[in-house]
């Protein structure tokens, strides 16, 4: 087991490097400058600008300094933000972001799992037809039109009552976070409610739940221990990319919702050729997600004891 | 019929059971979740806004910003943003007051001549540690701001004084420049060559002051935090939380303090979503937001005061000059310029409300010798006439043979594409014109103008200040800005006249010249002039829009219940 963590860590070490050399080249091969601005400078100002970044040097040895800052965990300074360290907004900003997609998450698993649970044990009855066509809404629906549609129905709501039920905008309370990670979430409940349900229903009509029954186990523990247990397994494993896709797809929600996440750098730094955060942001995100996927690897082992960590 | 159970039944029941049980047990366990988040994120500083957008009892104003000021360090600031946070939190030499006209800031008098200018300092003006502002703040402040080191994409704007622009070129040290402060009150000047509008000038954010010592001390985080920048104007920031909440309140040290009203400026909502914007306008939680096309209807509806202003920017089509150009052609640029309606674009394709059709690079709100500029030197717009146009595109074909496909640069927002179209399609239908739509992010259609990757671009020009020479000297063989390299030397000479003259009647000569030579030539198309609609709370008043200097403008504004 140990010897198998080591392993995946090292190999993730590889991946995030290989992660950065490629943004880094793509990024500078991009058209598109990081100083320009919509109002032009002088070639004097110009080139004072590129003294101070760096970028009057040749890429590959841009690349050799980057990695040697990077080595010592210094991701620079924004091009955007003149004066703020890119650290400094990862370190500020990502823990909004992973609070919004830990409740996301968290929302999009508990939900998936109960409904598909649900939906399998009224198959074919009027709760699953319901459930499986909001479903079907969950995941053809992307999320800015929900987030906005929710925020819109907040507006509503305490206009209608007249008083202030929840905030539509902004962050800080937990009354600021309940619709704006439901939102978030809703996409992937909708998706594990569909992998829970059909694995719950191949679990169902499984030789060792027949054998439980027969045997005369009590409901309650071949419905936990048995059906649930082994059905869930489906959900563990998409879980990892799920996580990848909700705390770097924050961006819509966190934009409509003025949530200060990463999410927002991510994507704007992009647009604005903003080079130290693209390389800070993406790298982050590229070393959180691999970490992620080995996390969830070790997971299932610890669920399933079929499966033997080699 | 049997009462009894199937045993299936029973077990669905129980297996129902369970499943209720284990949601209510994930429902408190989110629960629990939250509040430990809630309170984790407590801890980070986020933080909640007002509850209502206009607090008379606390005096609190409560606004909304699209994003965040990249950095508030005036000597490097370039966007509206920065310099909207700064006018507040900041003085210079000269402000605008409620009426838009030039009042004494730190200066309280000064003079203006052909070499140079003087200005008295009042000795009352104080920094928010209570410290006087002197005025080697300002000369601090300026050589900053040039220095090569620094970099500052807006040192150009000090190079009217003297030695500025070597300073920036490397040339000379940065105490070269022609800037000194005898005693601590007054400032003296010295200019490269005479100019008509130092004063003007001198109320731009790259002039605000900067005290050395705080700056040193804080370098390079100056402006970075609300704790690391140091405020002489009438607010200071006392909360800035990034990317979630600015918050400005009254500075008692500012010498003016007796007549700023408000108490707390306050930015909790950070969003470049409109409708957003407009969600929390809706709720009462937001005293001011822009509103779009879509939705003035409801705006009237729910008899909200809806206010119009001009923001100064002008949006026009560049042509390209380069050799290898068809757009190089007079009589094609022409027939391109006559097969054109500004109006019919603005009135017909966009409407949007509050926008005028472009008739000049020179917008309608400048002012010139004793009037409005435009008023004095009215644009010789041409008037669509097909015939003309397809008399022009005929010698244009006998001068360059068939014309190739044009390539039309333009951005990726919905107006762009609307514009772009309509070019496209008037073209096409008026000429047999073959346009090309090349539609690209900001930084990549900056850099294919840049390269002169284009044949027409769709580009715009916002005011640095108040004299017609900010737009004037936009199409200057010289200036980096004129990204079609269009060159006409009596153009140039009419910028030259335009800068160094100091008699008013020369000068706004020069620039109906200017006017007259741009549409003669049809080197540049207007398409329009920028309107902007917004709604604001009825308790708040005083509020000034602008279109050159600070805009919006929260100084003057004081609250007045209906």
């Amino acid at each position: 087991m140990w010897k198998y963590t080591f392993k995946r860590l090292i190999q993730g070490v590889i991946t995030v490097w290989f992660i950065a050399t490629a943004t880094f080249f793509v990024m500078h091969n991009v058209p598109g400058d990081p100083l320009a601005d919509a109002k032009a400078v002088s070639p004097e100002i110009r080139a004072n600008l590129e003294a101070k970044y760096g970028l009057d040097k040749p890429v590959h040895e841009q690349y050799l300094i980057y990695l040697a800052n990077f080595l010592r965990g210094d991701f620079g300074i924004s091009f955007a933000q003149q004066n703020r360290y890119v650290n400094d907004i990862i370190y500020e900003h990502f823990p909004v972001s992973a609070t919004l997609g830990i409740l996301a998450i968290v929302f999009a698993g508990l939900g998936g799992v109960l409904w598909g649970a649900l939906t399998a044990l009224y198959r074919n009855r009027l709760p699953d037809v319901i459930i499986m066509f909001l479903v079907i809404l969950g995941i053809s629906v992307p999320s800015f039109v929900v987030a906005a549609l929710g925020q819109l129905g907040i507006v509503n709501a305490n206009n209608f009552f007249g008083t202030s039920l929840l905030p539509a905008v902004g962050w800080g309370t937990i009354a600021h976070m309940l619709v704006p990670s439901m939102v978030l979430g809703l996409g992937t409940m909708a998706y594990l409610t569909r992998l829970m349900r059909s694995s719950m229903l191949e679990i169902v009509n499984s030789d060792f739940v027949r054998t439980a029954k027969s045997k005369g186990l009590p409901p309650s523990r071949i419905f936990t221990n048995h059906q649930l247990r082994n059905a869930i397994l489906p959900v563990i494993t998409v879980l990892g990319p799920s996580i990848a896709a909700i705390t770097t797809g924050g961006f819509v929600v966190e934009s409509v919702f003025a949530i200060p996440g990463l999410g927002r750098y991510f994507v704007q730094a992009v647009q604005q050729s903003d080079y130290t955060v693209i390389m800070g942001t993406t790298v982050f995100y590229g070393a959180f997600l691999v970490f992620m996927v080995i996390v969830v690897d070790l997971l299932y082992a610890w669920v399933d004891p079929r499966v033997r960590l080699e | 019929m049997s009462s009894a159970r199937t045993p299936d039944q029973t077990f669905d029941r129980f297996a129902g059971r369970q499943l209720l049980i284990l949601a209510l047990a994930g429902i408190a366990g989110i629960t629990l979740l939250m509040v430990l988040l809630g309170w984790a994120s407590s801890l980070t500083g986020a933080s909640a806004g007002a509850n209502v957008a206009v607090d008379p009892v606390t005096k609190t104003i409560t606004l909304h910003m699209s994003t965040e000021p990249p950095q508030l360090n005036s000597s490097l600031a370039t966007d509206m943003l920065s310099g909207m946070v700064l006018g507040h939190v900041m003085e210079g030499l000269l402000r605008y007051d409620q009426n838009s006209e030039l009042a004494p800031g730190v200066a309280e008098r000064w003079h203006i001549d052909g070499n140079g200018a003087t200005f008295w300092l009042r000795k009352d003006a104080l920094w928010s540690d209570g410290q006087p502002v002197t005025a080697h703040d300002f000369v601090f402040a300026w050589r900053l701001a040039l220095d090569p080191e620094n970099a500052s994409q807006y040192a150009f704007i000090l190079h009217p004084i003297k030695n500025a622009e070597a300073i920036t070129r490397g040339e000379l040290p940065v105490d070269a420049l022609g800037v000194e402060a005898s005693g601590d009150h007054t400032l003296r000047v010295e200019l490269e060559r005479p100019i008509a509008y130092f004063d003007k000038l001198v109320a731009f954010p790259t002039y605000y002051p900067i005290r050395e010592d705080f700056y040193q001390q804080t370098n390079p985080r100056y402006g970075a935090e609300s704790d690391t920048l140091l405020y002489n104007g009438a607010f200071m920031l006392t909360r800035w939380v990034h990317g979630a909440h600015l918050r400005l309140e009254k500075n008692p040290q500012y010498w003016n303090h007796e007549q700023i009203q408000i108490n707390v400026l306050d930015f909790p909502y950070i969003t470049t979503d409109p409708n957003a914007a407009l969600n929390l306008f809706k709720d009462n939680k937001i005293a001011q937001t822009g509103l779009a096309a879509e939705n003035l209807y409801e705006a009237m509806e729910r008899r909200w005061q809806i206010q119009r202003f001009m923001d100064g920017s002008v949006f026009f089509v560049e042509f390209n000059f380069r050799d290898d150009r068809a757009t190089k052609n007079l009589h094609l640029r022409k027939a391109i310029q006559l097969a054109t309606d500004p109006a019919e674009l603005v009135y017909k394709v966009t409407k949007l409300p509050g926008y005028l059709p472009g008739e000049s690079i020179f917008p309608v709100w400048l002012k010139g010798v004793n009037g409005f500029f435009r008023q004095e030197y009215p644009a010789p717009a041409p008037t669509m006439d097909l015939d003309a146009a397809r008399e022009h595109l005929a010698q244009a074909k006998r001068e360059l043979g068939e014309i190739p496909a044009l390539v039309l640069l333009t951005g990726d927002n919905p107006l762009s594409s609307l514009q772009s179209e309509y070019f496209q399609q008037v073209l096409r239908k008026n000429l047999g014109l073959d346009v090309r739509i090349d539609k690209q992010i900001f930084k990549q259609r900056l850099a294919k103008m840049t390269s002169g990757d284009f044949d027409m671009v769709m580009a715009g020009w916002g005011p640095d200040y108040d004299d017609p020479l900010t737009f004037g000297d936009l199409f200057a063989s010289w200036n980096p800005n004129n990204r079609g390299m269009y060159a006409n030397a009596e153009l140039d000479a009419n910028v030259e006249i335009a800068k160094t003259s100091l008699d008013p009647k020369t000068r706004m000569d020069a620039f109906g010249e200017i006017q007259r030579i741009l549409i003669e030539d049809a080197a540049v198309l207007p398409n329009y002039e920028r309107g902007s609609t917004f709604v604001v709370n009825p308790a708040m008043k005083g509020m000034v829009r602008r279109a050159v200097g600070l805009d919006p403008d929260y100084t003057y504004a004081y609250i007045d219940e209906p």
